[in-house]
């Protein structure tokens, strides 16, 4: 029994919810974690400007319009370098399960934080080798996986080294292999996206992936000042939407996508890694209890649930 | 004429004399010249590195002529060719490096070249490139074995040179330095082939990049003690030529990019390059990259050298290496110089001390000999003598009682015949036994 939908006659005033929700988030500010995953000498650091060697998360405080973001980057440094590559996408996925199990042991706790600290890695930025034909076989590899449990959004670094018709081209193998591999990228579509909404995402789509350049240097040009690089027969514009996406990738992370990016993680992401945990640990229950059962000695009741959890399916990659 | 030419064989190296006319043998290397170009050249290329490096448009532009197909043409065929894969069985089976030669016949001012580009898809495109360098390794040695095999033929008229000259090792350009496959694979190949490394794709480095990149990888290089080919000047060239040749090698490892097509510049000329929305990069443009002094090196000065590093060195120390593995023992005597009188006073020489061997021997057995005989001889002298004194012995026996008997004879003698009879018989008797038993003595 459905209420109809009235238009109310006099003002009441509850639409002015959109504006308290956000000066909620304003008082709260809000995380986003993002990791970078690629091999060494890709453009990962330059991209983002901060430099790691080994799988830290680098925190910085950013502040617009009254809006604070903590902004945690996540570098994988030495991912892929080796001759022998099998099994170097483990640690990353590791780092991306043990988020979501800190914050789901937050979550289970009896006196837990009103506000839980929110560790989970929102978007993955993937990186590409520019020139090679398509997906090498450990891009697969890695996608297939990072895809099962995070946001990941492919980028082609250092594509100062192809011409025009060569990123479309390039753009256009990736996609068909990435369709052929059956990989899901971030956005999703879903059937109750408004129109707009899908409007927005196709163009995303068009654009994946992201060919961008990176500078950490200022140069000047005709006078002005612009970040970029200097070559000897020309000079690339980072922020120039004909040299390179960089402008498309940041508004769509930061602009448009923010709160997808982070909501998708928390209501996809998370509750299927949730879901799967909880039936692990009933399984496990179960196990000991038909083990008391038939009479063995029982293994100890773990005090927390979460321990038994860690240390089983993490292996499971 | 002559005392101009005499030079005395004074050790090793001669003297050097000034030519007081002209003989004309120094129009040696035009013969030579002439008839390298009746037969024509042969060189053979090896390309290694990852996908998309840029392996066949380089190659392509280096001999401006369409020696591999652009990968456009192939790629329509990348879902098929996708489709494929999966069919065989799920996710990505491991490629393998596979070995593929294409072969040209380049004809430029009546000098024709045989050229051969052996490529080499698939080398660090897997997940585990461990041995990826392995199959390349086994290409260069299989053609090593086959010049060797046809040398040691008996009918030598006809020999296909299929060796490698110069490999061109493609390095990414991450900025960083070498990664672990390049190592593996130059510390594995640089004494089997000329390694000559190249920076792929050099249009994503700035200049001050492209500098520190070639210092971090040169680091590297000298730091695995790798040898890669590097052009010297030797005594015979001229300032110019050393000039030149330093350049280049100052330039190594050369950051090049390759163009098959022609892009317009601002002042309408036509040029190799790629077009960027920032500009145009011009493949033979040296401020912009090192292609030039690539070709410069690899085709115009020292293309020959390559060859010949190949031959004398490489190959050479590859069939050392291989024929004492064999099992073939090094003679070295058939390296001395032939000598006459020399060789009569070793033979000599050797003749006495053979004989004088021969002598001592003979002498230590005759000593011997003598010394046995006469071991012998004074054995048989003693056996002698005990029975001398045996006999001696047995007579003055026998004697003894001879007389014995002699003076019983005498006392019987006035007895009658018959007693004689019987005594003569009975002294016989027991005499007969006597005797027989003096002969039983014996």
């Amino acid at each position: 029994m459905s209420a109809p939908a009235n238009d109310v006659q006099d003002y009441v005033g509850f639409d002015t919810i959109t504006q308290q929700m956000e000066r909620k988030f304003l008082k709260r500010g809000f995380n986003l974690n993002v990791i970078l995953v690629g091999e060494s000498g890709m453009g990962k650091s330059t991209l983002v400007i901060r430099k790691t060697t080994e799988i830290a998360p680098v925190t910085q405080m950013l502040e617009e319009n009254g809006v604070r973001v903590k902004l945690t980057i996540v570098d994988t440094p030495g991912f892929g370098d080796q001759c022998n590559n099998e099994g170097c996408w483990v640690p990353v996925i590791k780092y991306i399960k043990d988020q979501h199990a800190a914050y789901l042991e937050r979550e289970l706790k009896p006196n837990r934080e009103r506000i839980i600290v929110d560790t989970r890695v929102h978007a993955c930025l993937y990186f590409l080798n520019p020139g090679s034909r398509g997906l090498r076989p450990l891009d697969v590899e890695v996608l297939k996986r990072l895809t099962e449990v995070t946001n990941v959004i492919p980028v082609i670094a250092k594509s100062d080294s192809m011409t025009i018709e060569e990123r479309t081209a390039f753009k256009r193998h990736i996609k068909e292999e990435l369709a052929f591999h059956r990989i899901m990228l971030f956005p999703y579509a879903s059937d109750d996206d408004a129109d707009d909404d899908r409007v927005l995402n196709a163009s995303i789509r068009e654009l994946i992936p992201f060919a961008v350049v990176g500078s950490e240097e200022v140069i000047e040009v005709e006078g002005k000042l612009i970040r970029g690089r200097r070559h000897g027969w020309g000079v690339i514009n980072i922020f120039d939407e004909t040299h390179s996406d960089f402008v498309h990738l940041r508004n769509f992370m930061l602009r448009t996508h923010l709160s997808d990016l982070i909501e998708v993680t928390s209501q996809r992401h998370y509750e299927q890694f949730r879901t799967s945990q909880l039936r692990q640990i009933k399984e496990l229950r179960a196990q000991q209890a038909a083990a008391a059962a038939s009479g063995g000695a029982p293994p100890a009741q773990p005090q927390v649930p979460l321990s038994v959890m860690q240390h089983q399916p993490m292996t499971q990659v | 004429m002559r005392s101009g030419n005499q030079s005395q064989a004074a050790g090793s190296g001669g003297v050097k004399k000034k030519m007081n006319g002209y003989v004309g043998f120094s129009n040696y290397p035009n013969q030579e010249h002439r008839r390298s170009i009746k037969r024509g050249f042969n060189f053979t290329l090896m390309v290694v590195g990852e996908s998309g490096l840029g392996k066949s448009t380089l190659i392509n532009t280096l001999f401006e002529s369409k020696v591999y197909p652009t990968k456009e043409e192939i790629a329509t065929s990348s879902a098929a060719a996708a489709a494929a894969a999966a069919a065989s069985g799920g996710p990505q089976a491991a490629k393998t490096v596979e070995i593929t030669s294409v072969s040209a016949e380049i004809n430029e001012n009546n000098v024709k070249l045989r050229l051969s580009v052996v490529d080499t898809p698939g080398f660090g495109d897997s997940i585990n490139n461990d041995s990826a360098w392995k199959p390349i390794l086994e290409n260069i040695e299989s053609r090593f074995d086959a010049y060797l095999a046809q040398e040691n033929r008996v009918n030598r008229s006809k020999i296909v040179d299929n060796r490698v000259n110069a490999l061109l090792y493609f390095i990414k350009p991450t900025g960083h330095g070498l990664r672990a496959v390049d190592i593996e694979f130059m510390r594995n190949l640089h004494n089997k082939v000329n390694l000559i490394p190249v920076i792929a794709r050099a249009d994503t480095l700035t200049p001050q990049e492209v500098e520190q990149f070639k210092a971090r990888v040169l680091a590297d290089i000298n730091f695995h003690g790798i040898q890669i080919f590097r052009p010297v000047s030797d005594q015979f060239d001229d300032p110019d030529t050393i000039a030149d040749n330093k350049a280049i090698a100052s330039k190594i490892p050369f950051a090049v990019i390759g163009s098959e097509k022609f892009v317009e510049r601002a002042d309408g000329t036509r040029v190799r390059g790629r077009q960027y929305p920032w500009g145009i990069i011009e493949v033979e443009n040296e401020q912009h990259n090192d292609f030039v002094s690539l070709r410069q090196m690899l085709l115009r000065t020292h293309m020959e050298e390559l060859r010949d590093a190949t031959d004398v060195a490489l190959y050479e120390t590859y069939r050392t290496q291989k024929l004492l593995a064999l099992g073939h023992v090094q003679d070295n005597g058939v390296f001395r110089e032939f000598n006459p009188r020399q060789q009569l006073e070793e033979e000599e020489k050797v003749h006495a001390a053979k004989m004088q061997k021969l002598e001592a021997e003979m002498a230590a057995v005759f000593r011997q000999k003598v010394q046995e005989k006469e071991g012998k001889l004074k054995q048989s002298e003693e056996e002698l003598h005990s029975r001398h004194q045996q006999m001696k012995t047995v007579l003055e026996k026998q004697r003894a009682e001879l007389e014995e008997k002699k003076g019983r004879v005498g006392s019987v003698e006035h007895a009658p015949v018959s007693h004689q009879m019987g005594v003569q018989a009975e002294a016989v008797v027991p005499g007969s036994k006597d005797n027989k038993k003096k002969r039983g003595f014996f």
